[in-house]
């Protein structure tokens, strides 16, 4: 697409899109939301990116394929279910760990598993997408 | 406790990962068959839990049955895992020859092990909307598989495979609805009590129909079959071993589950139902395979008529008849993987699977001949060998019950069984071949031909250690037939003691 209207555009929403995916990947793991959506919305913004400066671009862009982005995605998914073995929990029991305080509601924030397997989730997301879309792409 | 549970999928899913990440070397492909071989470590280690304690479960997240997912293995679970296991590795052995580096790069072996962690995980799962996903992810998984390495006839293939399933698993998504709607929880333990104090019997009777339908595809059933025959002659020869052996194993494991443990109000309209679909896909599977002159044709159609004497084995609904279910299921994944090996190892020496264009391998290679003769005399149910037993268990449970007709249809398809297995054999190994060319195995590489050879092996050891020994197999379906038809224990590991 040759637009200067609409490229000129995508350098915004790119960056807009990017923000607002990993905004939602966040907010997600305390509130409904979370690595799903965050995946399609950065998918968004890497395809916007893809039609307006063309599809080998946007690969150039990503660095690393698509399909390994969605296969290390799973890899660390499956870590972080994996992880509760050493607390001798089931599998994917989430492991929370407080920062300045003991519980929810005196600590400053928290380590835990759950947004480790979020954001394996959100890769296999974005990169699932992404194969799709770029092969649709190039095909024509 | 629980991680003895978890481990059996996700090795598997852990072996993808690995073996994608390095599709392109070599080590690929062992990474995948050390996969494989984990994979079969953890299912013993599963196996001999379940030996040692009979039921076992485990509540993932710690999320307390119904609310969660539940992961439970009993007798009939833990053998279909070790079988997919072990499956798994002859395949991943048998590859190592057949499958070309291109289609490594595609993903081949990633792609393999899902399949296996999806088929385990069906398995495995206690939970229905959780075996929905684990079908979906079987979809997935051998859909890419069946059109993996391109071509016109495998993608022909594969429209018709995922469009048929993709029918099926909506079916059955729409029954796990009503069923959640009727009961209020899809826990399959916790549906066992829900569904028997529901009010309204009817429609959980109509319920249970749709998931016959939907399993039905899956299992292909008459008159639900026909997918199979249109795709399973294309992909490669581990691809449709693969295929043979476990998938439609899942949708009669799944029946079998259903049907003994959950939809069990009115077992005589729909065991009745089940009985003449068995009866129907016994003899219309082993007419269409006379009618084919492809070797891989031949197997798929036979797939289907074997396919009957499992769902007739539930059907029958007898203690007797359910040892000799899941006796069958266990026999038919080995003895049918088998023969799609020996197809593809007939392949690469004869140059074709048509029979009409190949030819004189039982001169050419006398060890392959021999090693068809076992599963394909296996297949039809030849003393001493495992099949023999499996049919011999049910034909006696028919008579039991005195179902004349039942038992005589089931010996005459094994009789017309016999049929296609000696026409593979005069037309493949003993005419000579039509081209005049001597199929050596000389025109395989050796290190084909290695690869190949030895699951075909295996295999083929396994279905002679089942038929001249089969006292322990037998008392081991006896004990999964028995917990089939009274899931006490079932239910109460799941759930912890009722009050």
């Amino acid at each position: 697409m040759n637009s200067i209207i609409f490229t000129a555009a995508a350098r915004l929403l790119v960056a807009l899109l990017f923000v607002f995916s990993l905004f939602m990947l966040l907010r997600g793991h305390h509130l409904p939301g979370g690595g799903f959506i965050g995946g399609l919305i950065g998918a968004v913004a890497f395809i916007v990116y893809s039609l307006a400066c063309g599809p080998a671009e946007a690969r150039k862009a990503l660095r690393i394929t698509p399909e390994v982005i969605a296969m290390l995605g799973l890899g660390i998914a499956l870590l972080a279910g994996m992880f509760s073995f050493f607390m001798g929990d089931p599998f994917f029991t989430g492991q929370w760990y407080w920062v300045g305080g003991d519980s929810y509601d005196t600590a400053a924030f928290s380590v835990n598993t759950v947004l480790v397997f979020d954001i394996g989730v959100y890769l296999v997301v974005l990169g699932g997408i992404l194969s799709l879309t770029y092969a649709f792409e190039e095909e024509t | 406790m629980s991680w003895v549970l978890v481990l059996p999928i996700a090795v598997p899913f852990a072996t993808a990962v690995v073996a994608y990440l390095a599709r392109n070397y070599a080590a690929g492909r062992w990474i995948s068959l050390a996969g494989s071989g984990l994979s079969l470590v953890v299912s013993a280690v599963l196996m001999v839990a379940v030996l040692n304690e009979g039921v076992i479960a485990a509540q993932m997240s710690n999320w307390r049955a119904p609310f969660g997912i539940t992961l439970v293995a009993d007798y009939l679970s833990a053998v279909m895992v070790v079988i997919t296991a072990i499956t798994g590795l002859a395949t991943a052995i048998y590859a190592l020859g057949e499958i070309p580096e291109e289609t490594e790069r595609l993903g081949f072996y990633a792609l393999f092990q899902v399949l296996i962690a999806g088929v385990t995980g069906a398995f495995l799962t206690g939970d229905l909307f959780n075996l929905y996903v684990w079908f979906e992810v079987m979809l997935i998984a051998s859909f890419s598989l069946l059109v993996i390495g391109g071509g016109k006839d495998r993608l022909d293939a594969g429209i018709k495979y995922v469009a048929l399933n993709l029918v099926s698993t909506l079916i059955f998504l729409s029954g796990i609805g009503l069923l959640y709607g009727v009961t209020g929880t899809l826990n399959m333990a916790d549906l066992r009590q829900a569904v028997a104090q529901a009010e309204n019997q009817g429609l959980i009777t109509v319920i249970a129909m749709m998931f016959m339908v939907g399993f039905g595809v899956k299992a292909a059933v008459f008159p639900l079959f026909f997918w199979l025959p249109a795709s399973y002659h294309t992909p490669y020869f581990a691809i449709s071993a693969v295929f043979a052996g476990l998938l439609t194993k899942v949708g009669v494991y799944a029946l079998m589950r259903m049907f003994t443990l959950v939809f069990v109000g009115d077992v005589g309209f729909t065991h009745e139902i089940l009985l003449w679909v068995s009866v129907l896909t016994m003899f219309t599977g082993v007419i269409g395979a006379a009618a084919q002159s492809d070797f891989r044709k031949i197997l798929s159609f036979h797939i289907i008529s074997q396919i009957g004497y499992m769902t007739l084995g539930l059907a029958l609904f007898t203690p007797l008849a359910l040892v000799g279910g899941v006796f069958y299921l266990v026999h038919h994944i080995i003895v049918k993987a088998n023969l799609f090996f020996v197809a593809g190892l007939a392949q690469q020496y004869a140059g074709s699977t048509d029979l009409n264009r190949i030819g004189g391998l039982y001169k050419s290679a006398p060890l392959l001949a021999a090693l068809f003769i076992i599963p394909a005399f296996s297949l039809a149910g030849f003393p001493p060998l495992s099949g023999f037993w499996a049919k011999y268990l049910i034909v006696k449970a028919a008579l039991e019950i005195d179902a004349w007709f039942i038992a005589f249809v089931s010996l005459l398809v094994g009789l017309l069984t016999i049929f296609s297995m000696t026409k593979i054999w005069g037309m493949a190994f003993w005419k000579p071949h039509p081209d005049g060319i001597d199929p050596t195995p000389d025109r395989a590489p050796a290190r084909v031909t290695r690869a190949m050879i030895v699951p075909i092996a295996g295999l083929a050891a396994m279905t002679i250690v089942i038929g001249f020994y089969p006292e322990p197999f037998v008392q081991f379906a006896t004990t999964a037939a028995a917990q089939l038809l009274d899931p006490t224990d079932y239910v109460t590991t799941v759930l912890g003691v009722q009050p």
